[in-house]
């Protein structure tokens, strides 16, 4: 995908989901038939609290959008406590993404559980739209990392 | 360099309908490593396995892409037919472009470029796979049971049923919990000791079932399947290999005034005890606290009247240690203090009494020989009222937050064994709600308000206050009828909220098993997997759990079972391969991993490294047990040097999976 400022603008999305609630949500989705943008991608990983903060930062050096992470639902984490971690290190992650600026409405953490794949269509239609609306992320995107 | 096959599946037309698969398998072919790449329509099938398996093996792949439905459908599958034909099960990585892409897009160009970039991020992680194999590790044949109450000893009977050794430890000197102290059970009203005791000698009889009684856990170490635990053995100063039980030190003793515990202290025995008649194990205990031999050397009178000469004045506590495979908690729970609460008197009057204080009453093996007496006087009380969720249902400040669940149905029970024994009598409850879900549970709170009159209330108790006369003033509010009330009652009973065993904290501390803030375990999956701890190897039976009446912590302790003998059918346990694992060389031993694990898998050891300047140099560094750790990557990112990584989902696996599907 090319992120080219003449045509319309695609942004593109990073959607970190947990293996248990979260991807399981959005297959569900996916079961369902709900549709939600082709820009959000998501990559599978054991739990939200294996989202280390560098992970963020080279996708918006890739020329990422929007990162969103999404977890079980705080107390129901498959390994007890690993969404709480996740909470955490993200709070603290974002306000400091926000004061480099990158706005806070680029980063998100979601709760979506394996049942909510109407959540989670919800949620990745508001967050592009959120994400559409601030246009694309120049503060951190490394142009030397621009292809094509 | 891996030579990587790609594998596009057009699951009939679920993905080739939104997908061009064609476009997708030329586009991936072209990719860096790919060596090959194809579509087919459906690669789950035999066919599509075997199209699979042909090419790993003709073009030499060391890693597999395969486009499809998603990795927790068929992930398994595919890994499977990859091993079959000798290539490393974790080299297979599923790009899902049908619930993730298909099914979600309608533009069929958006949705193909979607699904190449999905089939790129697969294919940078492959290039980062290695192979990894899952790790063995012996499981020990053998169970432990924490406590021996009623849940305990159902799971330790039906372990011992498949044909497992099991120990149960026990903190008091008999087995049997809180359900010998128990009258009756509701809603069919038969005789506790009836149904347990048989129960409890059975545990005795089963040549599979150790039991160490007033023992206590020391020390837990070791993980799922190779446990290790130090087992206390408190002195009772009677040898129980020679003790026949046959009670003559109990009766010959010249200590009298020891409050007996087993009827909550409202008569005495003496300081050489057999807690009840069917105490399993059937053997007298001296009370250190309060025997004169033990206290000032001057008495033995026990050990002159035993024939058996099984007192043993020099005894001291021992310690065993055993290896067990399997851990079940079944610590219990306890009625909560009720004297916190001064509005109800219970420090003022002998008549304020606790419900499992009721049940003492009305036990023919209690103090009264069954027949109601209040404490006081030793006269019939007239007007008895019942006050529920005392201490249950209330703010954090003031008491649990939580229902205590049996109470609504042992005060029905009592209520109505009170009117039948003695109709002459007037019982009051005063509820918050009656709650009684359950198998006959409703119909028998309906018998007690309808057939046996029980006037049940619906409002609190404000205030009992004694009265000179010997009575207790009830002051209540009535919520229906909107009215302040004033018993005159001869006997109030309170319906204590029970809280999990004080034990069961410092417990789950040694076992690493999570806790709520009430101190009730917690369960791997509050729904799925509710009789299981999130530490892999520790189970849970019964009330250490959470509330439960006597059919629920049955059924709960049987359930417990199940999982162990799984566990322990196995001889050995093959784990996760996607664990951490840290790199020694960085590592500072911070401890930061360790503090973050939710298993305990991590633990720190002192190890020589040599130094560029040909010197060694003794450092902590942190290792993760592979057979314990469950791979959450909690530690990987908490580690301040980078030295903890995930096989399978390691830093760098997960980077190139970003780059690829921003470039």
């Amino acid at each position: 995908m090319q992120v080219n400022d003449k045509t319309e603008f695609v942004p593109k999305i990073v959607a970190f989901c947990c293996n248990w609630c979260s991807y399981a949500g959005a297959d569900l989705s996916g079961t369902n038939r709900l549709q939600y943008p082709a820009n959000v991608k998501i990559i599978r990983v054991p739990c939200s609290c294996r989202v280390n903060p560098m992970f963020i930062l080279r996708a918006f050096q890739r020329g990422a959008d929007g990162v969103i992470i999404c977890g079980c639902h705080p107390g129901d984490c498959h390994y007890t406590t690993g969404n709480f971690y996740a909470r955490r290190r993200m709070t603290l992650l974002f306000s400091m993404l926000d004061y480099l600026g990158i706005e806070r409405k680029r980063t998100r953490v979601e709760w979506v559980s394996a049942a909510e794949g109407a959540k989670f269509a919800a949620t990745m239609n508001d967050f592009a739209a959120q994400i559409n609306e601030l246009g694309p992320n120049r503060r951190l995107e490394d142009l030397r990392c621009r292809q094509n | 360099m891996q030579r990587i096959g790609v594998f596009v599946c057009h699951c009939g037309t679920n993905i080739a309908g939104t997908v061009d698969v064609k476009a997708v398998a030329e586009a991936l072919g072209r990719e860096p490593s790919v060596v090959y790449s194809t579509d087919y329509t459906y690669m789950c099938s035999e066919s599509g396995q075997n199209l699979i398996k042909d090419t790993i093996v003709s073009k030499k792949l060391t890693g597999v892409v395969i486009c499809s439905c998603s990795p927790r459908m068929h992930e398994a599958t595919f890994r499977k037919a990859a091993a079959s034909v000798g290539l490393n099960p974790y080299m297979v990585e599923i790009a899902n472009i049908r619930e993730q892409c298909s099914w979600i897009h309608k533009d069929k160009a958006e949705a193909t470029e979607k699904a190449i970039i999905l089939g790129r991020a697969a294919i940078a992680k492959v290039q980062l796979n290695t192979p990894l194999t899952a790790g063995e590790s012996p499981v020990v044949k053998r169970a432990l049971v924490i406590g021996g109450g009623i849940a305990g000893i159902q799971t330790a009977l039906d372990v011992a049923e498949a044909g497992f050794e099991v120990d149960i430890v026990e903190k008091k000197a008999t087995i049997g919990g809180k359900m010998t102290q128990i009258d009756k059970t509701f809603p069919t009203l038969d005789c506790a000791a009836c149904i347990l005791t048989p129960k409890m000698v059975d545990c005795a009889q089963n040549e599979k079932i150790k039991i160490y009684s007033y023992s206590e856990i020391e020390s837990v170490t070791g993980f799922v399947g190779n446990f290790t635990v130090k087992i206390r053995k408190k002195a009772r100063f009677v040898d129980e290999t020679k003790c026949t039980g046959c009670g003559l030190c109990t009766e010959k003793c010249p200590v009298k005034k020891v409050p007996n515990e087993f009827n909550l202290g409202m008569d005495n025995r003496r300081a050489i005890y057999i807690p009840f008649a069917q105490a399993v194990p059937k053997v007298a205990t001296i009370d250190a606290n309060y025997c004169n031999m033990l206290k000032n050397g001057k008495c033995g009178v026990c050990s002159k009247v035993c024939t058996a000469g099984a007192i043993d004045y020099k005894q001291t506590d021992t310690i065993v240690e055993e290896k067990y495979g399997a851990i079940v908690a079944a610590t219990g729970f306890n009625p909560i203090d009720v004297s916190q609460y001064g509005e109800y008197a219970y420090n003022q009057s002998k008549d304020v009494i606790t419900s499992l204080e009721f049940e003492r009453l009305t036990n023919a093996a209690g103090p009264t020989s069954g027949t109601l007496l209040r404490p006081s006087d030793g006269k019939h009380p007239h007007t008895i009222v019942f006050v529920q969720c005392v201490g249950s249902r209330c703010t954090p400040e003031k008491g649990k937050s939580y229902c205590s669940k049996i109470c609504c149905m042992y005060t029905a029970k009592h209520a109505m064994l009170t009117r039948e024994k003695y109709p002459d009598t007037d019982v009051y409850v005063f509820y918050i709600d009656v709650r009684t879900p359950g198998k006959n549970f409703d119909e028998f709170y309906r018998r007690a308000v309808e057939d046996y009159g029980v006037h049940y209330i619906k409002g609190a108790v404000g205030k009992v206050s004694p009265r000179a006369d010997g009575t207790l003033d009830v002051q209540a509010s009535d919520l229906i009828m909107g009215e302040q009330l004033h018993i005159n009652a001869d006997l109030v009973v309170l319906a204590a909220a029970i809280e999990p065993d004080k034990s069961a904290r410092p417990l789950a501390t040694m076992l690493t098993a999570s806790m709520d803030t009430n101190d009730f375990f917690t369960e791997a999956h509050p729904k799925l997997r509710p009789v299981e701890s999130p530490t892999a190897g520790v189970f849970l039976s019964g009330m250490c759990q959470g509330p439960k009446d006597i059919p629920e912590t049955v059924s709960q302790a049987s359930a417990c079972a199940a999982k162990v003998i799984g566990l322990l059918a196995k001889d050995k346990l093959s784990c996760n391969p996607c664990v951490a694992h840290s790199n020694e060389n960085m590592c500072n031993g911070c401890s930061q991993c360790a503090n973050v694990c939710p298993y305990g898998a991590i633990t720190y050891e002192e190890k020589e490294f040599r130094m560029p300047d040909r010197t060694t140099r003794i450092r902590r560094v942190a290792s993760v047990n592979p057979a314990v750790c469950q791979g959450c990557g909690a530690c990987t990112v908490t580690c301040p040097s980078g030295a903890m990584d995930l096989y399978g989902f390691s830093n760098r696996q997960i980077m190139s999976e970003v780059d690829a599907i921003c470039k």
